[in-house]
């Protein structure tokens, strides 16, 4: 479950490429880590995979199926995408961290979600605090495990760890860690930091919607 | 009837067109074009309809009342559909809304007994309707519009997280639900206090005793408010599908593009 197939994706805006026949395959529970230059397309990339944009052509493949032959709502549970600068919506963090469960018109279950603050370092007692009061990095762990409430399938990450402080980034660093590790999630990660960069599994390039260089690093 | 208005009387009140066009000169606004415009272009208007109505009222046939109906709420849509800016569908989503919340309000009303299925009142009392739905439509619209480009990015988190467009889009739909009925219902709210709205004056002008006029007013003031109420309802729901496309991506209405 996770394995991704990308053949030949081209995206262009107003005529203008964006993507260039692009290829990629990941396999299930893989570590993929996107970097390049501002611009460079890594960002679109992960919104055609997520379904939240159309290649222009070419084809995305999740487990062997065409994604357009998965109902939007149900495929982006399976993969999901974490923006780069997250907005929480609704009034309270609660609003936020209770709509995986209304959408699934399942019961909320508080016991999981008070365990996933605190995977983030924060407490029960965010649950209730206006969105507007919360700081960038606190946004950003609040928005990270909106996604990860319902464990998807493949996890892209767009730039999550930006802005978070060492000790913060070191948390949600060995979260998606663990998630990829432990549940097998495949995740494909856009990311300037280096640590990320030399740490995790295989890395790419992408320089003006194309790869630049590919090579595998051990794990 | 102590009507009195009259050719002579109205010639009269031209004057109070002046004073306008007075205004407009010395302040230097430069609306005179436009009020002599406006001016000329109502009174034609009314002349028309009075006439057309006269001769519908005098013929009293249910087709051709039917007819003057339907030509009042494709106006009606007509004029709503301005407001969507561009949204896909919009003129067939206002004619639904306007045509299903004028014929579920006047259904209700002929079926009460509260006005009979005869020109002279099915007629104003459409056009009463109509013209209410299609400004809380066209508020809805806009307040949408609105909505969806201000909280785009908000709408995106949604999908990605697999809502579907309904759930991605509620919030918005009755934010602009409630647009669409507030001037109705702030309007209900003072109703004879603020002022002493069309229908009662003008059964109190034409000789009518007030307790009269007033129940024909109560009367109206709950027919709008069922159909602002539903004329928004149907225009929102079958709207907010609009601003997705066929793969249930949000569509970029400041260039109409896929993001």
């Amino acid at each position: 479950m996770g394995q991704l197939c990308i053949k030949d994706v081209s995206y262009n805006v107003d005529q203008q490429p964006i993507l260039k026949s692009l290829d990629l395959t990941v396999a299930s529970g893989e570590y993929v880590t996107l970097t390049g230059p501002s611009g460079s397309g890594k960002s679109t990339l992960l919104k055609l995979i997520a379904s939240l944009l159309t290649p222009t052509s070419g084809t995305i493949q999740v487990d062997n199926r065409q994604i357009e032959t998965i109902a939007p709502s149900e495929y982006r549970k399976r993969v999901s995408y974490c923006f780069q600068q997250p907005t929480l919506f609704g009034e309270t963090v609660a609003d936020n961290l209770n709509f995986p469960f209304e959408i699934r018109q399942l019961p909320v279950d508080h016991d999981l979600i008070l365990e996933r603050l605190q995977q983030v370092g924060l407490t029960a007692l965010y649950l209730t605090k206006q969105v507007t009061a919360l700081s960038g990095g606190e946004k950003q762990r609040v928005a990270l495990i909106r996604n990860l409430l319902f464990k998807p399938e493949v996890l892209l990450l767009d730039e999550v760890t930006t802005g978070l402080d060492a000790a913060n980034k070191a948390i949600v660093d060995q979260l998606i860690t663990d998630y990829n590790e432990i549940e097998g999630v495949t995740v494909i990660s856009v990311t300037h930091d280096q640590q990320e960069l030399q740490r995790k599994g295989r890395q790419l390039t992408m320089v003006a919607g194309q790869w630049a260089t590919t090579h595998e690093s051990s794990r | 009837m102590n009507l009195a208005v009259n050719p002579l009387s109205l010639t009269f009140a031209i004057s109070l067109v002046f004073v306008a066009l007075i205004i407009s000169f010395h302040e230097k606004i430069g609306l005179e074009k436009d009020l002599v415009f406006s001016v000329i272009r109502a009174v034609i208007q009314l002349i028309v309809v009075g006439y057309l109505l006269k001769f519908i009222f005098h013929i009293d046939h249910v087709w051709l009342t039917l007819i003057m109906m339907l030509i009042i709420i494709g106006n009606a849509a007509l004029n709503a559909r301005k407001r969507a800016a561009g949204l896909r569908n919009a003129g067939y989503i206002s004619l639904m809304a306007i045509m299903t919340s004028t014929g579920v309000t006047l259904g209700l009303l002929v079926l009460s007994g509260a006005i009979k299925f005869m020109p002279a009142q099915i007629i104003p009392i459409t056009g009463m309707i109509a013209s209410n739905s299609m400004v809380a439509i066209g508020l809805s619209y806009r307040s949408m519009l609105t909505s969806f480009k201000d909280q785009r990015q908000a709408v995106l988190e949604r999908l990605a997280l697999g809502a579907t467009l309904k759930q991605a889009s509620i919030a918005i739909v009755r934010n602009s639900i409630k647009t669409g009925m507030a001037p109705t219902i702030d309007s209900a709210k003072t109703v004879g206090l603020v002022s002493l709205p069309g229908m009662m004056s003008g059964l109190i002008f034409a000789g009518i005793d007030p307790v009269k006029a007033i129940m024909y007013q109560i009367l109206v003031t709950f027919m709008l408010l069922s159909a602002t109420s539903l004329g928004s309802v149907i225009a929102c729901y079958l709207a907010y599908h609009s601003f997705y496309n066929q793969q249930q991506q949000l569509i970029d209405m400041t260039t109409n593009k896929k993001d």
